[in-house]
């Protein structure tokens, strides 16, 4: 019925979850570098040197403004033809997402640090911390507890966009459910709907799961 | 970078830029319009739609728009429901928009003291009256922030589009990169016209909020209690930008 039983024809299925693994794979990559880059840069963008902050806020508004897939291509098809670099798909996405996710990442950052008010820094002053012990105790709890669900919603928001990959030939769920429908074209004619509607759901509940457990701490910590 | 390859091409990609707004733009007005009415749903907290919304908002916020195409154009068809790729991309950029307009409209219509409400009703004004002239004009400043940044989200997205074999910007450059390997001329002209695009929408929306950002400021000085609730809006407001 509507393809439904060819995911579960041979090792369909598992082909399935082996090509959401690789979708996985190259978030949870690009997630382990852009979360202390993103850090780093955030941090300089909450800083006082103006020349640093321009320079960074030029580059950072570009990749956030630029579609990820433009990003992709650069990237894929750019770096081939200038530098003659022989990219892979996974590679050159995992450099498009640790630049896009740094990018968001220094601005959630920026933000958590802008929204603890002044008069913390003031009042720890006024009882005698010294500035870096005041950022030890004072600032960075706050602000962590301010990003973690942030940060978890990136993780997601990495998930979703690592299903653009397909675009630069990485074999991942969608490219694996393009090979199964084909290979059943025969015998299952109707399998697009069953297979596409499987690999929506796996996209789901990849990313809900993650979510949930945000919204969870943005109630618990707010 | 060969200027006569660029003027040759410059066509090609105004014809795909205009497809890519157009289709932009018709995506985001009913997703606007489906926001609109799920949040209003949701506000007035109606049984039974309510549930369903919410589910949809789930649904399509944990899904990537990509996954969602492919579902309409090649999943859709098996069961009888056949739309043409234009139609496709229109309904997908709807279908993903619309839950987070929702948001956004949502976080702006929570933002607006319970307070205004039963004052309004205590003056004598109709339900309808409270809506238009009381909550409506105070919800539309707080969601202005996330509204924009919905918009250039929603925009972007659009780049996806060329696997459902719309002519846009991605396909056009794919296409003559295929073709004659001119890449960076491809690439540049890729770039540059999505900056013609999303840019002014952009720089837009940061004049929009610097203008709304230093009104609240002003306005949250007056009481505690009112730096309390835009405090409260703000924070609602963050998790809900981008994709």
């Amino acid at each position: 019925m509507w393809g439904i039983e060819v995911i579960f024809k041979g090792k369909n299925f598992l082909r399935l979850l082996g090509g959401l693994g690789t979708a996985l794979q190259i978030s949870l990559a690009a997630v382990l570098i852009s979360i202390p880059l993103g850090i780093l840069l955030g941090v300089l963008m909450a800083g006082k040197n103006p020349v640093i902050k321009a320079i960074l806020r030029v580059y950072l508004d570009f990749i956030r403004i630029m579609p990820q897939l433009v990003l992709l291509f650069l990237v894929f098809f750019g770096t081939t033809k200038v530098w003659g670099w022989d990219l892979s798909g996974e590679v050159s996405s995992v450099i498009v997402f640790s630049m896009w996710g740094s990018a968001e990442m220094s601005d959630l950052v920026r933000g958590s640090l802008a929204a603890i008010p002044k008069h913390q820094y003031e009042s720890a002053q006024s009882l005698g911390f010294t500035p870096w012990q005041t950022k030890i105790y004072i600032i960075i709890p706050q602000t962590i507890r301010r990003l973690i669900p942030l940060s978890i919603n990136l993780i997601t928001r990495m998930i979703k966009t690592t299903s653009l990959v397909l675009m630069i030939g990485v074999v991942e769920v969608l490219k694996v459910a393009q090979q199964i429908i084909e290979a059943n074209r025969m015998t299952a004619p109707d399998a697009a709907f069953g297979v596409y509607l499987f690999v929506f759901v796996l996209y789901f509940a990849a990313c809900f799961i993650p979510s949930l457990l945000a919204r969870h701490l943005e109630r618990k910590w707010s | 970078m060969d200027i006569q390859i660029l003027q040759e091409y410059l066509p090609l990609f105004g014809e795909a830029a205009l497809l890519t707004i157009v289709l932009g733009t018709a995506g985001i007005a009913i997703s606007v319009v489906i926001g609109l009415i799920c949040s209003l749903v949701q506000y007035y907290r109606i049984p039974v739609a309510r549930q369903i919304v919410r589910i949809y908002i789930e649904i399509s916020r944990n899904t990537p728009l990509l996954i969602q195409l492919f579902f309409i154009y090649y999943g859709l068809p098996k069961v009888g429901i056949k739309t043409d790729p234009a139609i496709c991309g229109i309904a997908g950029l709807a279908f993903l928009g619309g839950s987070y307009m929702a948001e956004a409209f949502r976080s702006g219509l929570d933002a607006v003291d319970k307070i205004h409400a039963e004052s309004a009703k205590s003056l004598g004004l109709t339900g309808t009256q409270t809506f238009f002239y009381v909550i409506l004009p105070q919800a539309v400043a707080t969601s202005i922030p996330p509204f924009t940044a919905n918009v250039i989200f929603l925009m972007k997205e659009t780049s996806v589009f060329s696997a459902v074999s719309l002519m846009d910007l991605m396909f056009t450059a794919k296409d003559l990169i295929g073709l004659y390997y001119n890449t960076t001329e491809s690439l540049f002209l890729l770039v540059v016209l999505y900056l013609i695009i999303l840019l002014p929408i952009s720089l837009f929306g940061t004049f929009l909020e610097h203008k709304l950002g230093n009104n609240s400021v002003r306005q949250s000085r007056k009481t505690t209690v009112k730096r309390q609730v835009s405090e409260n809006a703000r924070k609602e407001v963050v998790p809900d930008v981008g994709n």
